[in-house]
């Protein structure tokens, strides 16, 4: 378990003070010219060192992404987003961060933008976070009145800019290159690719997204050094996450833990354990509403990273762990997320457009036990013609919760078909 | 150069191409929806779907995968062929199966992909998707229930005809392509929409229901409704013609055309001369041949030859204008010309009325100044290709002539010549856009030299050419943008007044006692004074056969095999689609059997002999097509001052120029559109 020294949110509950001050206290902004002295190939080479992965979902070595970055401009600026766009059903880390860590943010945004070589840094924050956007904007303000930002940011020589744009609150805006279009004024659909942000991003010119979690970390990597990230956690799947534990348990909360925590333990620990007793747990999904559901005899064994949970067909995702105990309808909740996609898919490609409306028809003829077994077949084979074949990975989200379903629960899917007789329909005179 | 191997056929294809292309290259054909390679690369339908190996185990969209050395690419293994049927299936569920009701039922890629593609029954079993079907104008109907969300008609107008106008809405199921507010497309370009939708979402209105494509008769044709000469085929069922769709020719439209020309077909029916008529007694009355020549016969030889006019108008082809001045030649008579507008100026090198650049050329140009023109409807395939190099970037314009929206940006100079002068001066800081500029060209509208001042604007369009650099061994920046179609030709043939002889505005206003319009209808002709006998040769009851005192019908360029010169020089040859209604015949027939039957027969029986001749004594109608270089940069003449007031548009509404257009219901429909205040005022 980890110890309390080694939290990086050592405000995450908000318990202390949020502004400048406090975050002075906790450690924040303390001498970061020092940090950007080392210049940008140590920064990047310490991220690289640190073995942290992108904590948006996706699991991308950060230092790795970071060194996509031209080390030499070609005329056009480079710019750093922060996706701040936490839609994810279940997902509210980043939200606690910017409530309570702004100033982590901030720093973090610095150091990555020099890392990157970007004078100008967003913050793209989805439009429902108004109270956080609102503190957020207070803490970058207090930034650049205490000359940490702006103008010679911190001292160190490097001038940085940092604007906060508020979404409309479109899921999909979460995807990085939505989030482009989204701030460049335009509708937000994910672009092709390649060309890859980091080439041609924001307004043509190279570009690094990032998660809130992802670069609120990097400052404390910075002071403690790579190798003490990297002690934390499993080979390949270094340091710490939030988890954010909702649903079915007794006390549903964030929590930082390190990767590797096995699943129970994590649920017991921190969240009070499941709604009556372990053996109440039907189902756990573990990384959001796009990361595929596990059965009680996966979550036993579960360990929470990258890696196993990718063994396991499901994915570490945002790390919200939704908790469904016995009382739970498993059908109808993914029904529920199958709406959700539905509602969201940005209608740009065929496959997502026309196959999450197909599939919500279809969980709702199972959920209202009017589906034959053929029908779940179908709805099988929808998902995989949607998965795999679209611009971004809503395909994918939107398919895996219910491939996830058909893994874990097939027996409860089917029994919910068996009985089901289909109406003869009347037969035209021919 | 990357090469790559595609269904085992190695293909070489410039860095850069997508995987889309060189397939094409290899001559293998994907299918796609969204895909346009004159527009940006969406993606979005998953047709294009290829797999790729040493990528991630998934199928890739070619159309915007960049092809990189030693790729190896399969068009049609199991993974694409599944790939491909799945799309195919999402884009079958919400699209209505209203084939045999559908304009596109036979053109349609959908239909087409679908028999490769698609499942023999459906699995879907809920309601389909329906949209409303907004009203976008009278040009195009929409049925959005058909629509696929390719975008390519929201690529098309954004990017190429620059307005901005449809957009998707909503999201996820319910995207919409709309206009958002209701409201009738503003481009004249719109009618390619029509073309760009892969599905029977955007059909053309004033042709909806009417035919299937192949019941359809094609030929290939020019289009004569503006000089550009676009590439145009004919459809055609029985004597009708159906339809006018642009074809491809990279160096003249690409593949657009615009609205006037594509839509101004049911004008070919309308108000037709289709016998002769003679004027008795101030009425007119339907004659035969045999009595509209003699009594034209009657008229000419009690004249003078000195006394006898022609005037060939905006539509005429080159062999028939080539067989009247020759009649008139034969006649005694040096009293013709083509400039029916009026205008005057120096036309004795062909550089100086042509489009040296070349439509295809504006794309090497760096810097533009547009006098007394607006191209957006002159020419407004033209203009799209303007907009396309602007839009490349480093393309500075710059307008003397009123500030109009061109869909383009532009410094406005000045209203009137005195910019010209101010350029020339060097005291407009255009002067120093142009000066910097290694290629920089002019475009003089022709409705500039209409003017009393035309020869001298003429003259000072020319020498800021000479001036800044337009003029080089391998640049011509000396732009005339013609709007008439038979311009360029006449002028090649020389059909403009002999030495001493009567020009246009001479013989309009009585010089002329015999005066032969063929073709003529500019508005002048109405005020043709009594005196004067007027024999109008055309196709359509307008301007000039209301004033005529014997008719001939002749043939609309659908109707006849003819030769036109567009704006840039470029000599085309256009088919016959349909046979000219009733009595009416082919113009250079009229000519030839009514100079046999006053005795001065033409020298030529066919139109095969007809074409040696032209090309025998105008050898310019035999040369290759090519760009001139600007090595002579003496400019035309034009002593007299420029006068001062603003450029006026040539044009008073794109859609109504000639007699075709002005005969077409769907044109007055377009114009009532458009031009709503206009018409109140009338």
């Amino acid at each position: 378990m980890l110890s309390d020294s080694d939290r990086i949110y050592q405000n995450l509950y908000g318990q202390q003070d949020w502004k400048l001050a406090g975050a002075r206290a906790r450690g924040d902004w303390d001498n970061t010219a020092a940090i950007l002295a080392k210049g940008r190939d140590a920064l990047i080479e310490e991220m690289k060192t640190s073995g942290m992965r992108g904590r948006g979902g996706a699991g991308f070595p950060t230092g790795m992404k970071w060194s996509f970055m031209p080390k030499q401009s070609d005329g056009r600026p480079s710019y750093v987003v922060i996706n701040a766009d936490e839609s994810e059903p279940g997902t509210c880390k980043d939200r606690d961060i910017i409530r309570n860590e702004p100033h982590k943010l901030i720093e973090g945004t610095l150091i990555a933008s020099f890392a990157m070589g970007a004078n100008k840094a967003f913050i793209y924050i989805r439009g429902e976070y108004y109270n956080e956007a609102q503190r957020l904007q207070f803490a970058i303000d207090e930034a650049y009145n205490a000359g940490l930002i702006g103008k010679n940011a911190a001292g160190s020589g490097w001038d940085f800019d940092l604007i906060l744009q508020r979404g409309a609150g479109a899921y999909i805006c979460g995807e990085e290159s939505a989030m482009l279009e989204s701030l460049e004024g335009k509708k937000g659909m994910p672009r092709m690719k390649p060309p890859f942000p980091a080439a041609m991003g924001l307004y043509g010119c190279p570009t690094t997204v990032n998660n809130v979690e992802t670069i609120a970390g990097v400052p404390t990597i910075m002071r403690r050094g790579a190798g003490w990230f990297a002690g934390l956690g499993r080979p390949k799947n270094a340091g710490t996450k939030i988890f954010c534990i909702s649903g079915h348990v007794n006390n549903p909360c964030n929590v930082e833990e390190e990767l590797g925590i096995p699943l129970k333990e994590l649920i017991e620990k921190h969240a009070g354990g499941v709604r009556g007793g372990w053996d109440n747990l039907q189902a756990i999904i573990p990384g959001g509403a796009s990361s595929p559901v596990l059965n009680k005899a996966m979550c036993d064994t579960q360990i929470m990273d990258f890696d196993s949970l990718a063994a396991s067909k499901s994915m570490m995702g945002s790390g919200a762990i939704i908790v469904m105990d016995k009382s739970v309808d498993v059908v109808k909740a993914i029904w529920r997320l199958s709406k959700f996609f539905k509602h969201e898919s940005c209608g740009q490609c065929t496959p997502c457009r026309e196959g999450t409306g197909w599939m919500m028809r279809q969980m709702d003829r199972i959920v209202q036990n009017k589906a034959s077994l053929a029908d779940i077949h179908l709805l099988e084979q929808v998902t995989t013609q949607v998965a795999g074949h679209t611009i971004c990975a809503f395909g994918e989200a939107a398919s895996w919760p219910i491939q996830g379903m058909m893994r874990a629960f097939r027996p409860e899917v089917e029994a919910r078909a068996t009985d089901y007789q289909p109406p003869v329909q009347a037969q035209a005179a021919e | 150069m990357a090469k790559l191997t595609i269904d085992g056929i190695e293909v070489e294809v410039p860095n850069g191409s997508t995987v889309i292309q060189a397939a094409e290259a290899a001559g293998i054909e994907i299918p796609r929806f969204c895909y346009h390679e004159r527009l940006s690369v969406a993606g979005n339908c998953r047709m294009c779907l290829v797999e790729i190996e040493k990528m991630p185990p998934k199928p890739v969209a070619s159309c915007g995968q960049p092809v990189a050395d030693g790729m190896v690419v399969h068009t049609d293994s199991e993974m694409v062929r599944k790939g491909r049927r799945g799309v195919m299936e999402f884009l079958l569920i919400n699209h209505p199966l209203d084939c045999p009701i559908c304009d596109q039922g036979g053109e349609c890629d959908l239909q087409d992909e679908a028999v490769a593609y698609g499942r023999d029954t459906s699995r879907y079993e809920d309601d389909k998707r329906s949209v409303a079907q907004p009203d976008w104008g009278p040009l195009v109907r929409t049925t959005m229930t058909r629509c696929i969300h390719c975008t390519r008609c929201v690529r098309f107008t954004t990017e190429v005809a620059g307005v901005a106008e449809i957009g998707g809405t909503f999201r996820g199921e319910s995207t919409k392509i709309s206009t958002y507010v209701e409201k009738a497309l503003s481009s004249e370009l719109s009618g390619n929409i029509i073309d760009l939708c892969p599905v029977g979402a955007l059909t053309s209105k004033p042709y909806a229901f009417t035919a299937r494509p192949w019941e359809l008769r094609k030929t290939d044709s020019i289009d004569v409704l503006d000089a550009l000469g676009s590439n145009i085929r004919i459809d055609a069922r029985g004597a009708e013609v159906l339809r006018i769709l642009p074809r491809i020719n990279d160096d003249v439209n690409e593949e657009w055309l615009g609205d006037k020309s594509r839509f101004s077909v049911d004008g070919l029916k309308r108000r037709r001369l289709d016998r002769p008529w003679i004027r008795e007694n101030g009425k007119l009355r339907a004659a035969s041949w045999e009595e509209a020549f003699a009594a034209i016969a009657g008229k000419v030889k009690a004249t003078a030859p000195q006394k006898l006019g022609a005037l060939a108008g905006d539509l005429a082809d080159v062999e028939s204008m080539l067989a009247l001045k020759e009649f008139f030649a034969a006649m005694g008579s040096k009293n013709i010309d083509c400039r029916v507008d009026g205008a005057s100026f120096d036309a004795s090198k062909r550089a100086f009325y042509l489009f040296n650049t070349t439509i295809a050329g504006i794309e090497d140009a760096d810097a533009l100044l547009i006098i007394g023109s607006n191209p957006r409807h002159e020419a407004p395939v033209l203009n799209a290709r303007i907009r396309k190099h602007w839009l490349d970037g480093g393309f500075k314009i710059g307008v003397v002539g009123r500030a109009q929206n061109l869909t383009y940006e532009f410094d406005h100079v000045g209203d009137g010549p005195q910019a010209l002068q101010a350029l020339l001066d060097g005291t407009h800081p255009f002067a120093d856009v142009l000066k910097a500029a290694a290629r920089p060209m002019i475009i003089l509208g022709a409705g500039a030299l209409a003017r009393p001042d035309g020869a001298a604007i003429h003259a000072a369009a020319w020498q800021l050419a000479a001036r800044f650099n337009m003029l080089s061994t391998d640049w011509h920046g000396f732009n005339l943008l013609h709007h008439a179609a038979a311009r360029v030709g006449a002028l090649d043939l020389g059909f403009l007044p002999g030495e001493g002889a009567m020009d246009a505005k001479a013989m309009l206003s009585g010089g002329a006692e015999v005066l032969w319009l063929l073709g003529a209808d500019a508005q002048a002709v109405r005020n043709i004074p009594a005196h004067s006998f007027v024999v109008y040769q055309g196709h359509h009851g307008d301007a000039g056969a209301a004033r005529a005192d014997v008719i001939l019908p002749g043939a609309a360029y659908t109707e006849k095999d003819g030769t036109y010169v567009n704006t840039e020089g470029r000599v085309q040859q256009a088919y016959i689609a349909v046979k000219p209604p009733g009595d009416a015949r082919e113009d250079w027939r009229i000519l030839r059997a009514i100079s046999a039957y006053l005795g001065h027969a033409l020298p030529y029986d066919t139109l095969a002999q007809l074409r040696d001749h032209l090309r025998a004594q105008y050898p310019v109608f035999a040369e290759a097509f090519r760009r001139f270089a600007g090595t002579d940069a003496t400019g035309p003449a034009g002593a007299a001052a420029l006068g001062s007031g603003a450029f006026a548009p040539l044009l008073a509404n794109y859609y109504q120029t000639d007699v075709i257009s002005r005969s077409s219901p769907t044109m007055a429909a377009c114009v009532a559109t458009h031009y709503p205040v206009a018409e109140a005022a009338e």
